[in-house]
């Protein structure tokens, strides 16, 4: 019920948009003790405010998204595509 | 009794029509509500009470009436003073035995005490073993009507997307005003009346109104940006400024909900009038003023023969004008404002008399009262916006407006017909303006509520709630109980919680309670509005549906064959052809084909695809050489079996990767997720092509002989193609095919992946050209047969969300010399734990007994050691056979393991040397 900015596609839906989750950085698997792999697997923020999110716009372009979404209010202060890189 | 045609009349004489009503034929015309239709004809009881079944008539005459929810043919609750009547149209009292006229329940009266305050709570709870039975009862006492059955045709509905930049709730002068000034800003409008014209009070307020009405009406039609949507109604406003418009009376179509997102939103609802709360408020024959003014003037019905008018407003003197000119006898006209005042109604069925305060009777058939007004203030509270009581005015005033909204008419205040559209104009020039548009910045004239005086309830026990049979004594009784909060009062009486969701009550509640309290209205405050301000069909939510079927090119082919059908996902499948052991064994001596269509392919170009295979699977790519297939096995980061399947290099920088069918959609967007985060700097592109190729596998030991009858430039000998090889070429005819050498099945194989449009004419040629070889088609069933006769696991089914890699069996598969690859350091944590289980074949002692899936094994009474995760009846072998987890302690062949099944018989079964039941050694697939 509530619309997303798409770089590609202009605002849309939230209903054509697959929340994937908070995004993670993925440790080196070469030197990643079990404590950090399963921080990287399971351990979210979860805040109470901005999160920086992955979504997919799977009925629309098929590009995954890095959002800066305020889980409180919804509103959204920054997307990319997510391969164009930014400051992670 | 139809009167003679009036100025505003919006019935149309020319088209007389006949419905019926409980079973009779009824004479009505074009443009006639159900409600009016049937008091033009005499009829005065619509409805049976919820809780008394006390016989109910019309009391608002509009979509709010509380007594008229009736059953239109196989349509439940419909609002019947609203519902516009059609020709041949079948509607009944909802919820009465026998008949609306003796209806037997309403001895619900004689146990009153029974169906007290919050009797929910305090009956029927008790003892709980007679819930059953109490539910049943209940149930043929509850209004609600029938429900249509899953056989009856359903309606179409559909949903629609909008984005004006203005959008008006209401269609009165206010509105229509708001929005013409919307509009010659250059604005485009939506504006929505539940009406079917636009108008508000204007269709029904005497001759002045009509002239403007003319007027407006005319501007409207004229402006362009306006669009209308009369037979609609706005029900909720919802976060990020989404407006819900449910639209009714469309040809061909139910109801079609309209998703709005206006940039600005214009509340123009207009005013709802209060009942009054005496006793015999609710008899037939008591009706509102508005009530009495919508049947004379818009539907030329006169609504009685000796009327009372108990009145606090010019509304109701305006009424009693209405009434005479129609022919009434008004007997009395009993002013408020001149300390007036009526007591009780009196009558059986129907009005009979009016005591009035001064201790004298009437006899008359109507009761009017006009005691003033509620704003329906909830589609601004709903989003954030406040209301407050007014004294003065008798009436909540919106007060503070959420974000995006504004609001005009009788919402905001009264005045003059002037003043009302002057305020619309700003307001409309004020919204234009917020949306973006070039508006003159003219100020909003001030728009008071008009003095009145507070009137909500008489001296005697009255209902406050018409649809759930709340009194005065039971709002008293909760605030005696220590309900004192006016929300508690609320769910425990349930006053406000029925069809007319407060609009008519709620402010009579309140001031019930505040009496009952002590506490003044504004300390005792307001219920919650929520969505949906009027009531939404599901039918209208759930819209039409979109849901795709998927079927394979050779989908007719296999129904037209016999096919019992599987459904899978989205996919419809042929399961099994009439006899799946008869298919099993074809395969096993013979050929048969299958249509393999679902199983999700990939095509990839570009240089980086085996560091991206290298990635995601567990096994090694970087020597697949052009002409090679290989299976893989595919892991999520907690290095639990997410795919499996089989990729085939076609050439230098072009492979075909296949995922399972039930997988596919997953696969794909995991394999663009490494490719646009992790590894954006790859140059892989991925293109399905699930649907593009029909694709067929050709099994059993003469498979290689049909298949070679029929492709062209490829060498079927086993030296120049061998098993997990591909091959591009022709087949019957079709070029651009990918032909590769699998085994899924455990026989020979050939699988060939055909240009879809061709899919039909490949399969038919190769049941054609292998008559003499027995070829006959396959289904899944038999497929899940000789899989698991071969020892071949099925993600999904033969592992679970925890099954880790070297849990399923797929040690030699995992290399953990490689640098990297998902799922990695949990596969390497995974193989040093203890107390891992294993997928083990197993073969249950008694060949006949097939033990049901997810069967568990177990030790004792206390220890659960593992579960079957397949099982089947083996044609081949002619036993049962199954793959299981078991406990690493129990994983040595020979091992004999206790199945428990779901009746409850524990019975053995001996551990496998291996997964394959069928020739573990392999030499049918590399023949």
């Amino acid at each position: 019920m509530v619309l997303l900015p798409c770089p590609h596609c202009g605002p849309r839906d939230a209903a054509e948009f697959g929340y994937v989750g908070e995004r993670a950085a993925r440790p080196d698997p070469g030197a990643a003790t079990p404590q950090q792999w399963r921080g990287y697997l399971y351990l979210r923020r979860n805040p109470a405010g901005w999160a920086d999110e992955l979504w997919l716009h799977r009925a629309g372009c098929g590009r995954y998204l890095a959002m800066s979404r305020h889980t409180v209010t919804g509103d959204i202060r920054a997307v990319r595509d997510a391969a164009t890189g930014g400051a992670d | 009794m139809r009167l003679d045609g009036q100025p505003g009349e919006v019935i149309h004489r020319g088209t007389p029509l006949t419905f019926t009503w409980n079973g009779r034929p009824y004479p009505a015309f074009a443009g006639d509500t159900i409600g009016s239709a049937l008091a033009a004809a005499g009829e005065r009881v619509f409805s049976r009470s919820l809780k008394y079944h006390r016989p109910r008539g019309l009391l608002t005459a509009d979509g709010n009436d509380p007594g008229c929810l009736v059953q239109v043919d196989g349509e439940p609750n419909v609002r019947g003073a609203h519902r516009r009547v059609s020709a041949g149209m079948a509607v009944t009292a909802q919820g009465v035995w026998p008949s609306l006229r003796f209806d037997l329940k309403a001895l619900n009266r004689l146990a009153g005490p029974a169906l007290s305050t919050g009797f929910y709570y305090k009956t029927f709870i008790r003892p709980r073993r007679l819930w059953p039975y109490y539910e049943r009862v209940l149930r043929r006492f509850s209004p609600g009507g029938r429900v249509p059955s899953p056989s009856s045709p359903a309606g179409r509905y559909e949903h629609r997307y909008a984005h004006p930049d203005v959008l008006v709730a209401g269609g009165g002068p206010a509105g229509m005003a708001a929005a013409l000034a919307a509009a010659e800003a250059g604005a485009r409008v939506m504006l929505v009346d539940d009406q079917p014209a636009l108008g508000g009070h204007l269709r029904w307020g005497g001759p002045d109104g009509l002239a403007a009405l003319a007027q407006l009406r005319a501007a409207v039609a004229a402006a362009g940006g306006i669009e209308v949507l009369t037979d609609s109604v706005v029900t909720g406003q919802y976060e990020g400024g989404l407006v819900a418009v449910v639209q009714h009376g469309l040809p061909g179509l139910t109801e079609r909900l309209v998703k709005a997102r206006p940039r600005q939103l214009v509340a123009a609802a207009g005013l709802i009038e209060r009942p009054y709360v005496i006793a015999g408020n609710d008899l037939p024959g008591v009706m509102l003023s508005t009530a009495v003014r919508r049947l004379i003037n818009l539907y030329a019905v006169r609504p009685g023969a000796r009327a009372v008018v108990f009145t606090a407003n010019d509304d109701g003197t305006a009424a009693a004008a209405d009434l005479a000119r129609a022919g009434v006898d008004v007997r009395r006209v009993v002013d408020a404002r001149d300390g007036g005042d009526i007591v009780r109604v009196r009558g059986r069925g129907g009005v009979r008399a009016v005591e009035c305060g001064d201790g004298s009777v009437v006899r008359c058939d109507l009761l009017v009262t006009a005691v003033g007004w509620t704003a329906p203030t909830g589609l601004l509270t709903m989003t954030g916006g406040r209301a407050a009581y007014r004294a003065g005015a008798a009436r909540f005033v919106p007060t503070e407006l959420p974000d995006g909204v504004l609001a005009t008419g009788g919402l905001v205040g009264d005045g003059t017909l002037a003043e009302l559209i002057g305020h619309g104009r700003a307001v409309g020039q004020a919204a234009a303006r917020r949306a973006g548009r070039t508006a003159p910045a003219s100020p909003v004239p001030d728009l008071v509520p008009a003095p009145h005086p507070e009137l909500f309830a008489g001296r005697t026990n009255g209902f406050v709630d018409f649809t759930e049979d709340v009194s005065t004594k039971d709002l008293a009784a909760a605030v005696a109980e220590g309900y004192d909060s006016i929300e508690l009062v609320k769910r425990y009486t349930t006053a406000t919680m029925g069809p007319t969701q407060g609009k008519l009550e709620a402010v009579n509640t309140i001031a019930v309670v505040a009496a009952a309290t002590g506490r003044g209205i504004p300390e005792t405050g307001t219920t919650t509005a929520r969505p949906p301000y009027a009531p939404v069909s599901l039918g209208a939510l759930a819209g039409r549906n979109y849901q795709p079927v998927r079927r394979s090119p050779m989908h007719d082919w296999h129904v037209a064959h016999g096919a019992t059908p599987l459904v899978a996902g989205a996919w419809i499948r042929p399961d099994h052809y009439g006899d799946p052991a008869g298919e099993v064994r074809a395969v096993r001596q013979g050929v048969g084909i299958i249509d393999v269509t679902p199983l999700g392919k990939f095509e990839l170009r570009g240089p980086h695809i085996p560091d991206l295979l290298e990635l995601l699977y567990v096994n090694r790519w970087r020597k697949l050489a052009v002409g090679a297939v290989r299976y893989g096995v595919m892991c999520t980061e907690d290095g639990v079996v997410f795919d499996d399947g089989v990729t085939g290099r076609l050439g230098e920088h072009r492979y075909l990767l296949t995922a399972t069918s039930s997988g596919a959609e997953a696969v794909g967007e995991w394999l663009e997720r490494w490719l646009q985060t992790e590894r954006a700097h790859w140059r892989v592109h991925v293109v399905p092509m699930t649907d593009a190729y029909a694709s067929i596998n050709v099994a059993g030991p003469r498979s290689r002989e049909l298949v070679r009858r029929l492709t062209t430039g490829i060498d079927l000998s086993p030296e120049a193609f061998p098993y997990m090889r591909v091959r591009l070429g022709e087949v019957a005819g079709v070029p651009d095919c990918v032909v590769w050498r699998i085994g899924f099945t455990g026989e020979l194989s050939y699988e060939l992946h055909v240009p879809a449009g061709n899919g039909l004419r490949v399969w038919e040629a190769l049941l054609a050209t292998g008559v003499d070889l027995g070829v006959r088609p396959f289904g899944v069933e038999a497929q899940r047969i000789l899989r698991l006769e071969k020892g071949h696991l099925v993600v999904g089914q033969d592992t679970d969300g925890l099954t880790q890699a070297y849990s399923a069996g797929l040690d030699w598969a995992i290399k953990m010399d490689k640098d990297d690859f998902v799922g990695k350091p949990e596969l390497a944590w995974q193989r040093v734990r203890d107390g891992q289980v294993v997928l083990v074949g197993l073969q249950p002692a008694d060949p006949e007994l097939v033990p049901p899936e997810s069967s568990q094994l177990v030790e004792g009474d206390r220890r659960i050691v593992g579960r079957i995760t397949s099982s089947r009846f083996s044609p081949t072998l002619d036993r049962s056979i199954a793959l299981g987890f078991v406990a690493p302690d129990l994983a040595e062949p020979g091992t004999v393991v206790t199945m428990l099944l779901p009746d409850g018989r524990r019975l053995p079964a001996r551990v496998m040397p291996q997964l394959a039941h069928v020739d573990p050694e392999g030499k049918r697939l590399h023949g």
